[in-house]
């Protein structure tokens, strides 16, 4: 929904870009991944995510064109959380007023070239949601306040190792090829993940392009997990008959030890 | 070694969780209490979310109080007429709680719930045994310390009247059913098995004889932990099997090392120690409650 409005947006303000700045040479963007798929098994610990690329040139760089500049964000589906904040009542801390807050990505990870301030004006910043500041983007009528709910979930999340801004580990290579070795956390979330890498010369985007990563649970947590949503009764009773078991074999094994 | 939590959705490292329940075995195990009053608490303090250490810790509750009411059985210290009534007020209590539990969790309000129930109950029980066994302790030092002699209070004016031959005891069923209800509901919305209150109340309000009481609180327990897990599995989907078979193998290696412990150590010893145990963790909770938080925001799932 708010897609389509969004890409539209971007298409314009590429073509908008390319024609106000004659000067400037076409240039694309191309982008791969190590992986499109990341499989959450019950060893999962974290794993890594290796984002490489080049910037593909229909004509020779003008003369005077700054340096480029790679961001790459990887987000995480987006989701409705609601926001608790608390306050005191009666001496003691309780949870009052809630917020519903749209469009927080479960996970979002910022990977550049340079500290984001020196490379990216505010306003692309804002509109294409680059940094951590803009990862969560309310919706509808912004009320006063639902910007500091919007906020504190990106504390939060930032202190979980969920959302994180790592400057400077994009490698460049004489302005062509570039790299990045980025990892996500071992408290990965199901969904579809989106990487996107955006070319930026003179604090502006030039190019952007987008692919997809899957993250599923695997094998034992797959099954454990359907089981436990699609048959709970079932899933609760072997939950039960496991325990059951457990408690009947430990006390059989350590009165034969006894004797 | 790390592993990930299909239901709670986090990684874990096993050795922790395996240290953690043979830990809080050995405590159980010592002490013959259930030890979900520690474990709760502390899974939410790594980071389990509290409705998953709630429901996951009422399946552990169930594996190791089973295997402790298979020694009670066959040192006949079971009342198990007694435990059925207990058991019917608890699956009541349970119902209600899961309920309670549901409705607090919709509105943001279940962890101030489930602290607020730790530290009256942790304080109150605590507070007790510490008292009761300062005063064991001086009185051990004094010769013809008085053997406490039985009551005759309100208790047996109520109706119903049955009597329970393994206990020895003729009275109402009424007070069985009303400890019953308060402790599975208890047990549901702390994920406790309520042992630590279940074994004063049955000694001080009931009456019943020491020797039979362990055995009957495992006894009813098991129902009503299973109960609650099955509840807490089928109506908020939080209970985490992969966590619960860790603390369980944990928990019942610990608690057979621990009753080889406790049986060394001197009563009064022992009640000192868990009250001290009991005190700390409720004056933790406590703290939590009246210092301001370092982060006054906390993020639940909602949208639905």
């Amino acid at each position: 929904m708010a897609q389509g409005g969004t890409d539209m947006l971007r298409i314009l303000i590429t073509a908008f870009a390319l024609i106000t700045t004659p000067l400037m040479a076409q240039e694309t963007v191309v982008v791969d991944l190590s992986q499109n798929r990341v499989e959450i098994t019950a060893t999962y610990s974290g794993s890594n995510i290796f984002v490489f690329g080049a910037v593909k040139r229909e004509s020779p760089l003008p003369e005077g064109a700054g340096p480029i500049d790679v961001a790459i964000v990887i987000e995480g589906p987006l989701e409705t959380v609601t926001v608790r904040k608390k306050e005191k009542r009666l001496g003691i801390w309780v949870n009052t007023e809630s917020v519903e807050v749209h469009e927080a990505p479960s996970f979002f990870t910022i990977a550049t070239t340079r500290p984001l301030e020196d490379m990216l004006n505010e306003g692309d910043r804002r509109d294409y949601a680059i940094g951590l500041d803009f990862a969560v983007r309310p919706q509808g009528p912004t009320e006063e306040n639902i910007e500091s709910f919007a906020q504190a979930v990106a504390r939060i999340r930032k202190d979980d190792g969920l959302y994180s801004e790592r400057e400077s580990i994009v490698n460049l290579t004489e302005d062509i090829l570039f790299e990045a070795d980025i990892s996500l956390p071992a408290n990965l979330v199901e969904g579809d993940y989106n990487v996107r890498v955006y070319l930026i010369r003179d604090k502006n985007i030039v190019s952007d392009t987008t692919v997809g990563i899957t993250v599923r649970k695997a094998g034992l947590e797959v099954w454990l997990y359907d089981l436990s949503r699609n048959s709970p009764l079932i899933y609760g009773l072997l939950s039960l008959l496991v325990a059951l078991v457990a408690g009947y074999s430990a006390s059989e094994i350590f009165r034969r030890l006894k004797h | 070694m790390q592993i990930y939590l299909p239901i709670a959705e986090v990684s874990v490292n096993m050795f922790v969780i395996l240290g953690l329940g043979g830990m809080v075995g050995m405590l159980s195990g010592i002490f013959g209490v259930g030890g979900g009053f520690l474990m709760t608490p502390i899974l939410i303090m790594i980071g389990i979310p509290p409705a998953v250490a709630v429901a996951t810790e009422a399946n552990q509750i169930v594996a190791s109080s089973f295997s402790g009411v298979l020694a009670h059985f066959k040192r006949k210290t079971v009342d198990i007429k007694m435990g059925l009534i207990l058991m019917l007020g608890g699956l009541a209590g349970a119902t209600l709680g899961v309920q309670i539990f549901k409705y607090l969790k919709s509105i943001g309000q279940v962890e101030l719930l489930v602290t607020l129930s730790y530290v009256i109950f942790l304080g109150l029980v605590g507070g007790m045994m510490f008292v009761e066994s300062l005063n064991a302790i001086r009185r051990a030092g004094k010769p013809g310390a008085r053997p406490r002699k039985k009551k005759h209070n309100w208790i047996h004016g109520l109706p119903f009247k049955t009597r329970f031959r393994t206990s020895g005891l003729y009275i109402s069923v009424i007070p069985p059913i009303v400890v019953g209800v308060a402790v599975g509901i208890l047990a549901a919305i702390m994920g406790v098995g309520g042992g630590f209150i279940m074994v004063p109340a049955m000694i001080y309000m009931l009456g019943m004889p020491t020797k039979v009481v362990v055995g009957t609180s495992l006894f009813q327990i098991i129902f009503v932990t299973a109960y609650t897990t099955l509840s807490h599995a089928t109506q908020n989907f939080t209970v985490d099997a992969i966590l619960a078979l860790l603390l369980i193998l944990g928990g019942v290696i610990g608690a057979q090392i621990g009753t080889r412990i406790g049986v060394k150590l001197k009563a009064e010893q022992l009640r000192i120690l868990l009250a001290g145990m009991v005190l700390i963790m409720c004056g933790k909770l406590a703290l939590d409650l009246l210092l301001m938080p370092s982060e006054l925001f906390s993020i639940g799932t909602g949208g639905h």
